[in-house]
Parts: structure tokens; C-alpha cells; sequence
């Protein structure tokens, strides 16, 4: 089951030569986090055996439990590659839980015409955001901040109390179980590693790919080299958009409710599940496996957490802090060494 | 309309357009409240809309007026929404332990005690970012996310209730008929002017956030002058938890100064401090926390529901960055030679959105 752990499969690792070992350095992030993760796992296993931590059901509900979490920090990581950074996914998620659940509950639309609806929202949310901080050369971080309010602000707009979802084909579309031998997946959980696989696929092995990462390297080169770099930027924040959107329509499943308050706060975790898979926030510099790691390793200290029973969930945010920290402090100290 | 050159001198002080904003989010009460500007006197104190806007905006100004420096370095503070929920909880959870909550040494000390644990936050913040050389936007979120749930480890996710009336006086309390926290607020910017214009310190700042590796080489100690902003903006954040926790008597660990470091930074950003540091204006700042305290008062007394807040925030924020970014003002007005007036063109945005709820002003009077 932990054959995924140990795959960093990256079409750098073909390039020969004198660059072999830079590159090896730019994956020892990944390799760090992937090594916490079995740690992690390991340390769960041995002191909580006699309470199932070893159910293979166990590994599989992290990707139940953090699909939509995948599914945001996959977006965000486009946009920290490229440089830049997406304050607004949480409240894009918000959003669309709450578009959805309106959509379906009040207006008696079927889901199958919600979830496009939902997605072009999300995306195109992204990409006005992208036009602007591309065509009025606004900082990023202050433009999604206001995506962050106007996207809240709507979820509000739409209604001030929770609307339950009680649709058949919606609840029969979370409960369905796709078995893997000893344990099963939710639909969300495979969306999230169907997006994951194609994140990987673009910014790997696609012209695209190459683009968003030159322009994190070094805009102004990007630049010279005649990169259509407004294009690019534009595009990743609708791929932000677009994927919060989706992982929107995951947490919607997931909760089966829509909320005003839903997902608050959640562009921290999405950012900081990249940090921690090695991204470096500068951008230029990171894989999606790497947040792949990340999200796991945040999925289970909140598994752990419930295992341990006595714990209060703030430790979850102090955990998460403190992995930040050991993980910035990590990327500086590599980084420093490189140059 | 003729572009004098006196009027032209007017709109290109860079505190005109925040000013402008704020002047005119004004007069939109003055139509739907006729005795808007009037301010009464009851039992000795003075009310009245302006008054009530400077009493709830005054936790955000302080928080600006922290950030302003910050920013001034080149750098950000994520943090200080966390560093106002700590203080916060410190400072009430010491004083809940007492058994006389009403003397002046215990509450003296508790604030102290939230002081010190928000310098430590600054210490660290500036440690990260002046000594290991990280990015601010990532040091700061260390604190960010850790820092919630220290604060609600230390009230044990409780919201902890206190009853002190010399700690209700920093952010309830009147005196001289005015609320005590504007006396603060006046106190802590007053310092912060003096501070950075009568002496070298705003220049040295400045030029830290303009060029840090240059500024050293010149023989400036940039390091500890980056280290110093960080610690005066979690100390700011801190008087600013200790209002905020003192207004409401209660400490809550999770809500205390929720997004109030977007709005600091928002408020900076009207105010006209770059965001890429070099410059720095704490007038701009003291507006624009006004402007934003203001449009969530306007948003009440208008009667728009309360729910679209947010959205109002949402367009008043794209609008100032629209008019503030020299690409924009070229296209738009740049037909027209240099353009005077016009913000009302860029106001497509999202404001024709309908009702929602939310967002109280930040701080409820009792």
C-alpha cells in the first residue's frame, strides 16, 4: 500500500551530466517529506497497532479525508511555481459549496448541471483574477485578497445559514465506494488523484509546464526569451481557480452541506502543504508530488491526533506550524547551500 | 474640466485619493443618516457616528500602522491576527486567575505579560526573517497558523470571560468624555511619526526596504532595523489584542483578530505605502484604516444588508488598487491627460451583487 511513497519519477531525472546533481538536490525536498511521511506512519503504526492504525482502510481514508485538500494544494501549487500566490482558495471553496448546494437544494437543479456551472465559476473567477494582476500589474497576493472577500462575501450573498444537501443522486454520488482489495475510495478521493496525475502530467511534460516554471525561475528571462508570459499567468490562476472550484464540489460531497463559513482558513493549509512538500515560495522550484507528501503528512497528524483521543484539535494548527517552520528552515539551509 | 496646476499639485499628494475615498464614503451617510457629522454629548462622553468609527477602527489602525512599517522593510506580517488572539488570551486568562480582578497591579501585569509574549512573536518573526534570510510571507505564517492554536491552548478552547474594570478602560472605557482606546491610538501613532520623521529612523527603514544589501554595505545594521519593525508590529498587534479582548471583557482564542492582518495590509495599501517597500506613509495608513472602518459603518447605516460586507470590501479594494496602479491610470485616463477625477469608471466590479450576512464592526460596545 505504501508503493506510492516512493516514486519521484520526474522527467528531470533523464537529464544527464553536470546538472544531475543540482537536480538531485531540487528533489531532496520531496525525498525529506516523503521520508516524514513514513516516519510518521511508522511511529502511528508501532504505538497504535491495537487500534487499527494498520487497516489498509486507514492509509486510504487520508485521501478521503484530504481529497478536496489535494485538490486545492495542486492548484496552489501552479501558482507558487509560477511565482505568485492564491490567497482566495478557501473562500472559492466556501463559495462553491454554498453555489452548489443552492443550486441543487433551492433551485432543484440536477447536480450534473451543477458541477459545470460550478467549475466555470471557479475558473473564471481565476482568471479575472489573473487579468488583472497581469494586465494592471497589481501584487498578486493583494488582488486574491480580494477574490478572498468578494468570493466570501458571496458565499453570504447566496444565504446567511447552512443549506443542507438531502439530493438522492448527490448523496449516492458520496457514498459510492470504488474497492481496491482490502479497502475502498471515495469518488472524491479518486478525482483528487486523477487531478493530481494530470498536474504532474502538465507541469512536467507539457509546454505549459515549462512555461510556469520559467517565469517563476526568473520573470524577466522569461521575458527576454519571449515566453507568452501573460498567457501563462493568466492561465495558472484559472487553473487555481478552476481547481478550488473542483475541490469545492469535493468538500460539498464530502460535507454534504453548503455553508457561508465552510473551508475558512483553508488556503493556509492548501500553501502550507506545498511549503511543506518543498515548493519553494519564491517559485521556480517544486514538484506536485512533493505537495502530494504534504497533504499526507498534514492528513495524518490530524489521524493521529484522533488516534491519540486526548489531544485537542488546536495541536492540530500547532503541528502544522511547527512541520512549517522545520520545513522553511530545511528549504533555507538547501537553498543557501546551492547558490 | 482644466487641469490647473494647483489642482494637479492636490491630486498628485499621495494622500489625496485616500482621502477622497474616505471624504466620500462619508458623504454616501450623510443622505441616509441627516445628522451623521453631529456629535452629542450623554452623560459626559461624547457620541455620535465619527466618534463610534474612530472607537471600533481603532484596533485596525494600530495593526496598520504596525504593518506600515513592516511593509515599509520590503517585508509582510501574516501574523498579527494571531498575535492579537495570544495577547488576548494571556492577558485574560492571568487575570481570570486572580482573585481581585480589579486591581490596577494585576492588570497592569496581565498586560504585560500579552506584551511580552507579542514581542516574543516580533522577536521571532524578525529572527526568521532578518537572520535565517526567509521570505516574509512565509516566516510570518509560521505564527499565522501555530499561533491560533497556541492562543486557544492557553484559554483551553475556551472564551474566557473577564470582569476588570481598569482593564475594561483600554478599549471601553471614556475619558475626557472621548473613548480611551482613540487617546491610545493617537499615543502609539504620534510616537510612530515622531519616531520616523523627526529622527533618521524613517529614512534608515526606507532605505532598508528599498535596497536592504545596499543599505548594509552603507554601514546601516539592516538586519536589526528589519528585526526592531517586526517587534514593533506584534507589539502594536498586542495593544491591539489587549483593546480588543479589554472591549468585549473575553478572550477567544479563535475569533479575536480573525482577518485582521488582511485588513491591516489592505489598509496600508489604500493608505499608499507600496507594497514593495522603500516608501512609507502612516498618515495614508491612519486613513486608510479609516476608509475601511468607515465602509463597514457606511454598509450599516445605509441600510444594505450586512451580507454583502464583503463584496463592498471586495470592489472598494479593487477600485483603490485599479487607481493606484500607474498601468491602470495610463490606460484609462491617459486619453485624457493625466486625468483628474473619475473614479467612478472603474466601479463595474462586483458591487451590483445582492445581500448577505456578516461582519459586525470588529469590536462590539457593550
Amino acid at each position: 500500500m505504501s508503493t506510492t511513497t516512493q516514486s519521484p519519477t520526474t522527467p528531470e531525472a533523464r537529464t544527464p551530466g553536470r546538472t544531475a546533481r543540482l537536480l538531485g538536490d531540487r528533489r531532496l525536498p520531496v525525498l525529506v517529506t516523503a521520508g516524514l511521511f513514513l516516519v510518521m506512519y511508522v511511529v502511528g503504526l508501532s504505538r497504535y497497532q491495537n487500534y487499527g492504525f494498520a487497516e489498509p482502510q486507514v492509509f486510504m481514508n487520508l485521501f478521503i479525508d484530504n481529497g478536496y485538500l489535494l485538490v486545492a494544494a495542486v492548484g496552489a501549487t501552479f501558482v507558487i511555481l509560477s511565482g505568485g500566490i492564491d490567497l482566495s482558495v478557501g473562500s472559492v471553496i466556501g463559495f462553491t459549496t454554498m453555489f452548489t448546494a443552492w443550486l441543487v437544494e433551492r433551485q432543484g437543479l440536477p447536480i450534473v448541471v451543477v458541477i459545470p456551472m460550478a467549475l466555470a465559476v471557479g475558473a473564471f473567477g481565476g482568471f479575472l483574477m489573473g487579468y488583472v494582476i497581469h494586465n494592471f500589474e497589481i501584487q498578486p497576493f493583494i488582488v486574491t485578497l480580494a477574490g478572498l472577500f468578494l468570493f466570501r462575501g458571496l458565499c453570504l450573498v447566496i444565504s446567511k445559514e447552512s443549506i443542507s444537501i438531502g439530493d438522492a443522486s448527490v448523496s449516492s454520488m458520496a457514498q459510492t465506494q470504488v474497492s481496491l482489495g482490502g479497502a475502498f475510495l471515495s469518488i472524491g478521493a479518486v478525482v483528487a488523484l486523477v487531478v493530481l496525475a494530470v498536474a504532474i502530467y502538465v507541469l512536467h511534460f507539457t509546454r505549459f509546464g515549462r512555461r510556469v516554471y520559467a517565469i517563476g525561475g526568473n520573470e524577466q528571462s522569461a521575458l527576454l526569451m519571449g515566453l507568452p508570459q501573460g498567457g501563462t499567468k493568466i492561465a495558472v490562476y484559472t487553473v487555481s481557480g478552476f481547481c478550488s472550484a473542483l475541490a469545492g464540489l469535493l468538500f460539498t460531497l464530502y460535507i454534504q452541506s453548503g455553508d457561508p463559513l465552510h473551508a475558512t482558513g483553508m488556503e493556509l493549509d492548501a500553501i502550507a502543504a506545498v511549503v511543506i512538500g518543498g515548493t519553494l515560495l519564491t517559485g521556480g522550484s517544486g514538484y506536485v508530488l512533493g505537495t502530494l507528501f504534504g497533504v499526507l503528512v498534514l492528513g495524518l497528524i490530524k489521524s493521529i491526533i484522533q488516534f491519540e483521543g486526548t489531544l485537542s484539535s488546536w495541536w492540530t494548527k500547532i503541528a502544522t506550524g511547527v512541520l512549517l517552520c522545520v520545513f522553511i528552515l530545511v528549504q533555507r539551509a538547501m537553498t543557501s547551500r546551492r547558490t | 474640466m482644466t487641469t490647473t496646476p494647483r489642482w494637479r499639485a492636490l491630486t498628485h499628494h499621495h494622500l489625496f485619493w485616500p482621502v477622497a475615498v474616505l471624504v466620500l464614503l462619508l458623504l454616501v451617510n450623510v443622505p441616509f443618516t441627516p445628522d451623521f457629522f453631529s456629535i452629542r454629548m450623554t452623560d459626559g462622553h461624547l457620541y455620535g457616528s465619527l466618534v463610534s468609527i474612530v472607537l471600533f477602527g481603532s484596533p485596525l489602525i494600530l495593526v496598520a500602522v504596525g504593518m506600515t512599517l513592516v511593509i515599509a522593510t520590503g517585508g509582510i506580517d501574516l501574523s498579527v491576527g494571531a498575535v492579537v488572539a495570544i495577547t488576548g488570551a494571556l492577558a485574560c486568562s492571568y487575570l481570570s486567575d486572580q482573585t481581585d480582578q480589579g486591581a490596577l497591579s494585576g492588570v497592569l501585569l496581565a498586560m504585560a505579560l500579552g506584551l511580552a509574549a507579542a514581542a516574543v512573536c516580533g522577536l521571532w518573526n524578525g529572527f526568521l526573517v532578518a537572520r535565517m534570510g526567509i521570505q516574509p510571507i512565509i516566516a510570518t505564517l509560521i505564527i499565522m497558523v501555530a499561533g491560533r492554536g497556541v492562543a486557544q491552548l492557553i484559554t483551553d478552547g475556551q472564551i474566557i470571560t473577564v470582569n476588570s474594570e481598569p482593564y475594561k478602560l483600554i478599549g471601553g472605557g471614556y475619558w475626557l468624555t472621548l473613548p480611551f482606546s482613540i487617546f491610545v491610538v493617537a499615543a502609539v501613532v504620534a510616537v510612530t511619526v515622531a519616531l520616523t520623521r523627526r529622527t533618521a529612523l524613517g529614512l534608515l527603514v526606507e532605505s532598508v526596504g528599498g535596497n536592504a544589501e545596499a543599505s548594509r554595505l552603507v554601514g546601516i545594521r539592516s538586519r536589526r532595523i528589519k528585526i526592531m519593525v517586526y517587534v514593533f508590529c506584534a507589539l502594536c498587534a498586542g495593544i491591539a489584542g489587549l483593546m480588543i479582548s479589554s472591549n468585549t471583557s473575553a478572550a477567544d482564542g479563535n475569533n479575536a483578530g480573525l482577518w485582521i492582518e488582511l485588513d491591516a495590509i489592505l489598509a496600508v495599501v489604500i493608505g499608499g505605502t507600496s507594497l514593495l517597500g522603500g516608501r512609507f506613509s502612516v498618515g495614508g495608513t491612519v486613513v486608510g484604516a479609516l476608509v475601511i472602518q468607515t465602509l463597514t459603518t457606511t454598509i450599516y447605516t445605509i441600510g444594505v444588508p450586512t451580507q454583502t460586507n464583503l463584496v463592498f470590501k471586495a470592489a472598494v479594494v479593487i477600485v483603490v488598487c485599479l487607481l493606484q496602479s500607474p498601468k491602470f491610470r495610463a490606460k484609462v485616463f491617459g486619453a485624457r491627460r493625466s486625468g483628474a477625477k473619475g473614479g467612478g469608471t472603474p466601479d463595474t466590479s462586483p458591487a451590483d451583487a445582492a445581500p448577505a450576512p456578516e461582519a459586525a464592526p470588529r469590536m462590539e460596545v457593550s
